[in-house]
């Protein structure tokens, strides 16, 4: 029983939708900017990958917006458009059908901020009776639940960016289970002093001080990355009843998952990203020469990127696969950034392109990737995803190209190795 | 063959003494831990009443450094990963790091650290720019909470997945169910399962005033709470913790260690209906049980105990008392039915794992624990609720379910070991 994506809803910085998105990824155009949600000018960081242009009240009903985070408002948005996109209408399917997998890596911390600021400069009465739904972090797989009438299993993930790809894999297990149809991926966002200030002591975000290039992963110059909100919100459906119900999109299949966790520091273990990249080649059944491109973790750290380079290289080779980072254009969406991360993939795989890391002339040579700096046209059957979320998780996924609907394909190598259509 | 899931150990942090042992004790006498709110002035509440535990972290092996890095619900959660594995009978080095997992369930993460540390950099909420020169070192441990299971799995010296479930209140529940699945599908041998949540801290006391759903019975704290009876009017907050080892049943024969018990069934569904509300015909938890049973092929005469979510509001009570009489039919008026809630309050998403625990320990005793405080019976609530005082029976298959904000509903079946299909 194969797991396919038939829906993609994305909210990013540099685009509103998916095509918005992809072609502006495809043309390098980033959506890294001045922080304005806030006054920024105290703090080092004063970047970020914004969602422009967006307005709640022009995408969900108004009793909606004073009760939800802004990050609820772009997965609200978002789950919408993938089941739009996937034709799903929840009145066609069995009443415990549809599941909800997602990931998270905060809360509503905007609108929980401003509760905590109620709380402690006024007094407890001044709280709002929202604030105990609207900041948990399990909000948004609720009110998707709610606002779509999806009453089958759920589940949410917690491990910073990896839950992303972690919240793809539990959609594909529900599917494997009886749950023929579930919306999953991430948004996240918690653009406000609070949770900028929060990842400060980390020494991870960059404080340089050009929006173009303070976010280059892989670079010689890498100084750290920029946060970011948004993110995707994909359909994941079996691909048998996908194909029944005459889903007008089959992106790709969900073919291979696995997370690993790093040693505790000192212990002198080895890190365990490498053995999540072939774990996710194992499952999907696949060698490493039938990857056509990696999206990369990205780090934009130097010792994160190095440790990364050197997963990569170990699985396939120096210079062995093509790899790209296009997060250098939304800066890091946590959770949501893995999301995003699977869908431009799926669209790699459906039109035939690499989209680029902008910004980043080339990598560091000591890091022996193949980095792609702009966008490379060539035949994607299947694409490895990576994603690490601070504190040691790992995760990787790979996504391939569809097989043809009949005469099933002997063997699931002769599908990647095929003509395409 | 089917893999199948085995309880080789058990540690818990309930409110009162910490351990396991004490936790029985508590929960079996019919003694309530619920009392005045001593963490803070709880004055300008609403409830002041809480279900706090008597936890020295010096006292329960932590170091100095453990003390200041973790939150209180991270030192909930190391504490009983320690004695869990103790319980297990395994040492350091007995565990395959990459065959070791943990899923750790929590609904609001460090929210004590996260609120303090947000009174200090926004000096008691004057400041929304908040001041980054006062953040401490691992705030951002404190803001994304996949902080908490990486602590378990350092303690483990887990490598394969580790993940934090958030799901709100089932989150206890969900999380274990999520370490059943890693198990059966085989990606690994040992999952630390189990739930931790510390939130008794303004911001928590605040949330639920304003939706009234904590019990004000502040001139009798304890006996505020009072699931089933008829002057109920809320829940008491609570916290604490507890972790068990999951072990596929092989593995944990072939070591020759003790099973509590088998986990032989788990589903869960969304009502799709309320972010706090529930419908009073319990249809979807209804539905999650009837899941959960058909995945242990139980029927629903078989079940010799079901252990309830219990928070004691009106809608709650009410909401699981129909979702029993759907699922289990004329057995639901004959089966004992009891909340430990009312003796240890509502620790939020650490609740469920402490009632999975209570349910193995319920099989391997023989005896049912009571539900405290129930002293005038609803007239509308007309199963037998084992009021006050503890029932010996043997036990060989239980039911424990839970129900959270977002409309999630989830169902655990445990049997004695030996008994399962």
């Amino acid at each position: 029983m194969s797991a396919v994506v038939t829906g993609i809803g994305v909210l990013a910085p540099n685009g509103l939708g998916t095509e918005e998105f992809w072609s502006r990824t495809l043309d390098g155009v980033s959506g890294i900017g001045p922080i304005t949600r806030f006054d920024a000018s105290r703090y080092p960081v004063r970047f970020a990958g914004e969602v422009p242009g967006f307005t709640a009240r022009d995408h969900l009903p108004g009793r909606l917006v004073p009760q939800t985070d802004r990050m609820t408002q772009l997965a609200l948005t978002a789950a919408d458009w993938a089941l739009l996109d996937a034709a799903a209408d929840p009145g066609d399917f069995g009443e415990y059908d549809m599941g909800v997998a997602t990931a998270a890596s905060a809360g509503g911390f905007e609108f929980g901020q401003k509760e905590l600021q109620n709380l402690w400069r006024l007094g407890p009465r001044h709280v709002s009776a929202y604030q105990s739904f609207a900041w948990f972090y399990a909000v948004n797989a609720g009110q998707i639940s709610i606002r779509n009438g999806l009453r089958g299993p759920m589940n949410i993930n917690v491990a910073e960016q990896a839950g992303g790809l972690d919240a793809v894999a539990q959609a594909r297990r529900m599917v494997r289970g009886d749950t023929p149809l579930v919306v999953t991926g991430a948004v996240d966002a918690s653009l406000c002093p609070w949770g900028l200030v929060a990842q400060l002591p980390n020494g991870r975000l960059s404080t340089g001080d050009d929006p173009r290039t303070a976010y280059q992963p892989f670079a010689a110059g890498a100084r750290g990355h920029l946060p970011g909100e948004g993110g995707a919100i994909l359909v994941v459906e079996d691909a048998e009843s996908a194909r029944r119900r005459g889903a007008p999109h089959l992106y790709g299949e969900v073919a291979g998952y696995c997370s690993t966790f790093d040693p505790a520091p000192r212990t002198g273990r080895p890190p365990r990203l490498a053995a999540a990249l072939r774990g996710a080649l194992a499952d999907a059944g696949i060698d490493a020469v039938d990857v056509d491109v990696v999206y990369a973790d990205g780090a934009g750290v130097p010792e994160l990127d190095l440790a990364e380079a050197e997963a990569i290289a170990e699985v396939f080779g120096r210079n062995g696969v093509p790899v790209t980072a296009p997060k250098s254009m939304t800066g890091r969406l946590n959770a949501g950034g893995a999301a995003l991360d699977l869908a431009a993939a799926l669209l790699s795989i459906r039109d035939g392109v690499i989209p680029p890391t902008a910004g980043v002339t080339g990598p560091d040579e000591r890091y022996g990737l193949d980095l792609v700096t702009g966008a490379r046209h060539v035949r994607v059957g299947a694409a490895l995803i990576i994603a690490r979320g601070y504190g040691g998780f790992n995760a990787a996924m790979v996504v391939r190209r569809c097989p043809p609907a009949a005469p099933r394909p002997a063997r699931a190598a002769a599908v990647i190795q095929g003509e395409g259509t | 063959m089917k893999r199948r899931v085995a309880i080789t150990g058990i540690g818990v942090v309930a409110p009162g003494e910490p351990g396991a042992k004490a936790f029985w004790e508590r929960i079996t006498s019919g003694s309530t831990a619920t009392r005045p709110i001593s963490f803070f002035d709880p004055a300008p509440y609403r409830s002041r009443v809480a279900a706090e535990c008597d936890f020295d972290p010096v006292r329960e092996g932590l170091s100095a450094q453990e003390v200041r890095r973790l939150d209180r619900a991270a030192q909930f959660a190391v504490v009983c990963a320690r004695e869990a594995l103790a319980d297990a009978g395994l040492h350091d080095g007995d565990l395959a790091p990459e065959r070791t997992g943990v899923s750790l369930g929590s609904a609001v993460g460090c929210t004590i650290k996260l609120e303090w540390e947000y009174a200090v950099v926004s000096d008691a909420g004057r400041l929304w720019e908040v001041d980054p020169a006062y953040a401490v070192p691992h705030l951002y441990d404190y803001f994304t909470p996949g902080s908490l299971a990486a602590e378990v799995a350092w303690v483990a010296g887990a490598e394969g997945p580790v993940t934090v479930v958030s799901a709100g209140c089932t989150s206890g529940l969900d999380a274990v169910g999520h370490g059943c699945e890693l198990i059966g599908e085989g990606t690994a041998d040992v999952v630390l399962a189990g739930g931790t949540d510390a939130p008794i801290s303004p911001i928590t006391v605040a949330c639920f005033d304003a939706i009234m759903a904590t019990s004000n019975h502040n001139d009798d704290p304890e006996h505020a709470m009072r699931p089933f009876d008829r002057t109920r009017n809320g829940f008491v907050l609570g916290e604490g913790a507890a972790v068990l080892v999951l072990e596929e049943l092989e593995h944990a024969r072939r070591r020759g260690a003790r099973v509590l018990a088998e986990i032989t069934g788990f589903a869960n569904r969304s009502n799709a209906y309320h972010m706090t509300g529930l419908r009073s015909d319990g249809k979807e938890m209804a539905e999650a049980i009837r899941a959960a049973l058909d995945r242990a092929r139980l029927a629903p005469e078989e079940v010799g105990y079901v252990n309830a979510h219990g928070t004691g509001t009106k809608q709650n009570d009410r909401h699981e008392t129909a979702a029993f009489k759907a699922a289990l039919g004329a057995h639901a008026y004959d089966v004992p039915v009891s909340s430990i809630k009312s003796m240890l309050g509502h620790s939020l998403g650490a609740i469920g794992s402490i009632e999975i625990a209570a349910c193995a320990l319920a099989i391997e005793h023989g005896v049912v624990p009571p539900t405290a405080n129930l002293r005038e019976p609803d007239p509308e609530l007309d199963l037998d609720y084992v009021p006050l005082t503890a029932r010996e029976k043997r036990l060989d298959a239980v039911l424990t379910v839970g129900s959270g904000f977002g409309g999630f509903q989830s169902a655990m079946v445990l049997q004695r070991p030996g008994t399962a299909a």
